[in-house]
């Protein structure tokens, strides 16, 4: 068989890309990847990954200043911007690379290039600016029984505050920055709006966050994103919510922002460099998509359970098949796409049950429904809370700050969502989640042990909380 | 690490089936594609083949034992370099247990961390074991029982939920509102991973559609349920009788007639064949089949091989009654696979002949003297007696001169055969002779009206009155 005709060619290896790819060759199928920039997508390369390894460092020089708070003495604690970002890029870099053996090792032909389906079945790859690395393909026609589009999103561009790569950042300039700019304009409260807000003040920015819309977190339940905002505050970051940047205007080495705060009141602010952060689109374009005929709606592919498109042989995952934007999701799903093309029958995806974290300072962590929504959806609940003010292992820590929540159904029991603030609580959320899947009710989650002494204590307490029970406060 | 061989499911619908013979012995070297057992499914006994090379470790489920569960653990093999007794002194690990003896496998008291059976509950009222599960209404309230601190959970009776003998797995979400809608999850079809009984399962149950077994409970009243088998031994004298169990067979035949003569809407229309020319084709066309030198024609067909053929062309004629009836749909079939009833010993069984309609006489002949022959032995396949569109039972050869058969779900319909014999026939004012028979069509009105019924049947009688048509 020609080295170009494959079972399955995947457009895009982010981490839903190489995934579905990976889950692919260990069903049996003929796979190929294309790539036209780096190996692992945004995520490995220019977002969850470097962020974290940002945020750590962040984390990191926050403690030493308060070393005296755990009784010991670090002078001198000062910073090295440019070492800082170099070791978010090592760690992309290290990553970058192992996604490059994970494909040799299965088997995975990469292609290099831009990819565009020109019938079904049949992929087009042009050459792209960025070098191939080795054993990679090249540009020719390739041809596939189905073709997987993980292509991803990009940040969203809104008028007049377009990204210039100088003054206004998206997250690719934030990510790598010559220096620590001395104030910053964050302009949307989503999670990469708040990560870099959280990573800048960490490193002694003026920063100011503007959000549309009257809450911060606009997806968190609202309790979690109230108790956000004071921690936030109280670093010294400012919000301002309901509001908008009516008008950017640059200088040589700033920008002055005209804001409106919703009531007709506006203010100008003066800051170094502004961060657009209003979230992402689909990377639809230049695929070929309007002649093969394959439906998109606002920026994404409509797709069926199975991840199916409306033209036969032609399948959407991740990002540029619609919300949640999440790696995570993007991985699940092609994981059911490829099995369900090899005829599994795999459970569709409930996107109720998709964890949700923000690595901000705090940390932020929610699956299911919020309190708000449930109660929109009619639902009577029952909703438990546990302060981290209550757990020895948090005040050990030195993270006293914190709250847990859970929403139970009061007739059936059923946990709907669970909702965290506080340290390592993108660690904590998983048994939430693992016991949503399980449709778990409040009596297992009750007679479970959890072991002592641990954060996670107060995940039971919660629980206990939401039926009179809790113990610890 | 030691392989578990695990109860096959050798059909999609096998839930259980007798393990009725080892064909290799603990100890003994085993290579893939060897036959290890003989594994008697509902109606048929089906050899089990091994996909891995090794020793047999250990036999857990001893042969002749009755209703094993599909995906139950039944032996142990060691892969090559593995030492046999270790293997099977970890037998069990990450299966469950057959649970098919309940007394046996209470006295192994959890063999290595498998999770141990619980006795069944005591057989109430002969039909499925009585489950935990309380009528509508007496359900505790929920809010009464959350709300009270003190109060325990109470709810540990509900992971116990066992359904001959066997654990239903359903998540703790599915148990509760099964018990708060009082309805028993053993008759509720798992959709979740392994047939897990879920939430939406229950959401579906409620909604009065969705996978239940067949006689389901639900909130409705319940089904007229047959005397208990202790009343129907009272009513006769202690030793005037003797018991003879059950074998699968019997009781698939209990099971899937009851269902068809409770799910389906049957009526019959009842026509008189004159098959004169059809018995004269059969002898000219029998006399003329070439002899090999033993003399031995090459064919014999029946006047059963006739009909056959005669109902697949007339499904072909009117396709709008060559269907199956699902909920949502009606499946239109394309070929006409017609089932043919062959009564054995015990019981009997209804091999199918696929596109009947394209097969010529001599084929179907054959076909089905290779059905019977192996239908004796209960050596057919499962694939080789579902489905099909309709299907013939003849109960000419016994003398019977008119009867209903019982529609063989998925089917629509099933055409009774009489006996072909001389009647006296009243033509133009004259009393003649004339050979009749006599067959009826059972159809399902769900899928097959009366008219549509008579079409059936009038294609049939012009096609086996003039067999000759039958042949182009």
């Amino acid at each position: 068989m020609a080295d170009t005709d494959y079972d399955i060619i995947i457009i895009g290896s982010g981490p839903g890309g190489y995934v579905t790819a990976i889950r692919a060759a260990q069903l049996g199928f003929r796979t190929a990847i294309v790539e036209r920039d780096y190996l692992g997508g945004i995520c490995l390369n220019w977002g969850c990954i470097p962020t974290k390894a940002l945020l750590r460092s962040a984390e990191i020089f926050h403690y030493l200043q308060r070393a005296k708070d755990y009784g010991l003495s670090a002078g001198n604690v000062a910073y090295d911007g440019a070492a800082v970002v170099q070791r978010s890029r090592n760690v992309a870099k290290r990553l970058n690379d192992g996604v490059g053996f994970l494909m040799k090792k299965n088997k995975i032909a990469v292609i290099w290039g831009e990819a565009s389906i020109d019938a079904p079945g049949k992929v087009g790859v042009k050459a792209s600016k960025n070098a191939a690395p080795k054993g990679a393909l090249g540009p020719g026609a390739y041809q596939a029984k189905h073709v997987i589009i993980a292509t991803g999103a990009r940040p969203r561009v809104l008028p007049g505050l377009e990204p210039d790569g100088k003054l206004v950042w998206t997250y690719f300039e934030a990510m790598a920055p010559e220096r620590i700019p001395e104030s910053l304009l964050v302009v949307g409260s989503g999670a990469i709006g708040v990560e870099f807000a959280s990573f800048y003040r960490s490193f002694g920015a003026e920063v100011t966050v503007v959000e549309i819309l009257p809450q911060i977190l606009p997806a968190e339940d609202a309790e979690i994103a109230a108790f956000a905002r004071k921690a936030f505050e109280k670093q010294g970051i400012k919000i301002l919510t309901g509001a908008k940047v009516a008008k950017l205007e640059k200088k040589t080495d700033g920008v002055t922002a005209t804001i409106d705060d919703g009531r007709g009141v506006t203010q100008s602010l003066t800051v170094e460099r502004v961060i657009s952060a209003v979230g992402v689109t689909g990377n639809i374009e230049n695929l070929g998509l309007e002649k093969l005929g394959v439906k998109t709606d606002r920026g994404t592919i409509v797709i069926d359970q199975f991840n199916r498109t409306n033209v036969p042989g032609t399948y959407a995952i991740g990002d540029v098949a619609g919300p949640p934007m999440l790696a995570h999701k993007a991985e699940h799903e092609g994981v059911i796409c490829v099995e369900a093309i090899k005829g599994l029958k795999p459970h569709p995806m409930d996107k109720l049950l998709i964890p949700g974290c923000t690595y901000c300072s705090p940390q932020i962590a929610s699956v299911g429904l919020t309190e708000q929504a449930a109660k929109e959806k009619k639902l009577e609940v029952r909703v438990g809370r546990f302060p981290f003010i209550g757990n020895g292992k948090a005040i050990a820590l030195g993270e006293d700050q914190g709250l847990v929540k859970v929403i139970f159904d009061k007739t059936t029991g059923q946990l709907l969502g669970a909702h965290m603030i506080g340290a390592e609580v993108t660690e904590l959320i998983q048994g939430y989640v693992v016991a949503m899947n399980l449709e778990t009710t409040e009596a297992e989650l009750m007679h479970t042990v959890f072991p002592h002494p641990t954060l996670s204590e107060m995940m039971k307490e919660a629980v206990l909380d939401a039926y009179g029970r809790v113990l610890n406060i | 690490m030691p392989v578990n061989i695990l109860m096959p499911a050798l059909s999609p619908t096998m839930e259980k089936g007798n393990l009725s013979k080892w064909l290799k012995k603990e100890g003994d070297q085993v290579k893939a594609g060897d036959v290890i057992a003989e594994i008697e499914t509902d109606k048929a006994t089906m050899e089990y083949e091994s996909i891995d090379d090794g020793v047999l470790a250990k036999i857990v489920v001893p042969e002749g034992t009755q209703d094993v569960s599909v995906n139950s653990l039944i032996a142990v093999l060691a892969q090559e370099g593995e030492d046999p007794k270790a293997a099977a002194a970890a037998a069990g690990k990450g299966a469950a247990p057959a649970a098919s003896k309940p007394a046996e496998s209470q006295a192994r008291p959890a063999s290595a961390g498998a999770p141990s059976p619980q006795p069944s509950p005591p057989r109430g009222e002969g039909v499925a074991p009585s489950l935990v599960q309380r009528p509508p209404g007496t359900a505790l309230p929920q809010a009464q029982s959350a709300s009270s601190p003190q109060q325990g959970d109470g709810r540990g009776e509900e992971a116990r939920t066992y359904r001959d003998g066997n654990r239903i797995f359903a998540s703790p979400l599915a148990r509760r509102l099964a018990k708060d809608a009082g309805i028993d999850l053993a008759r509720i079809q798992g959709s979740g991973p392994h047939g897990r009984v879920v939430a939406r399962d229950l959401d579906a149950a409620k909604a009065g559609k969705g996978a239940l077994a067949p006689g389901a409970a639900q909130a409705q009243p319940p089904p007229i349920q047959a005397p208990s088998d202790d009343k129907i031994m009272a009513l006769f004298e202690p030793g005037s009788f003797e018991l003879v169990p059950h074998d699968n067979m019997r009781k698939i035949i209990a099971r899937r007639l009851v269902e068809a003569k409770l799910t389906i809407p049957h009526f019959y229309l009842t026509v008189d064949c004159h098959v004169g020319k059809l018995l004269a084709a059969r002898e000219e066309i029998n006399a003329a089949a070439p002899k090999d030198r033993d003399g031995k024609p090459a064919y014999k067909l029946s006047v059963n091989d006739f009909v056959i053929k005669a109902l697949a062309l007339a499904l072909q004629r009117v396709p709008d009654a060559n269907v199956a009836w699902t909920e949502n749909a009606m499946l239109r079939h394309k070929h006409s696979d017609i089932g043919v009833a062959v009564a054995i010993a015990g019981g009997l069984i209804t091999p199918i002949v696929r596109n009947a309609e394209a097969k010529s006489l001599s084929v179907i002949s054959a076909e089905m003297k290779d059905f019977s022959a192996r239908a004796r032995a209960r050596k057919l396949a499962p694939h080789e007696y579902q489905g099909g569109s309709s299907a013939v039972s003849n109960l000419g050869m016994f003398g019977i001169k008119d009867f209903t058969a019982v529609i063989n779900p998925p089917q629509s319909t099933i055409l009774a055969v009489g006996a072909s014999e001389e009647r006296a026939i009243a033509r133009n004012g004259k009393i003649e002779a004339e050979w009749v028979m006599s067959v009826t069509l059972s159809c399902d009105h769900r899928a097959v009206d009366g008219a549509l019924g008579a079409q059936l049947i009038g294609a049939f009688k012009t096609l086996i009155e003039n067999p000759v048509t039958m042949v182009v």
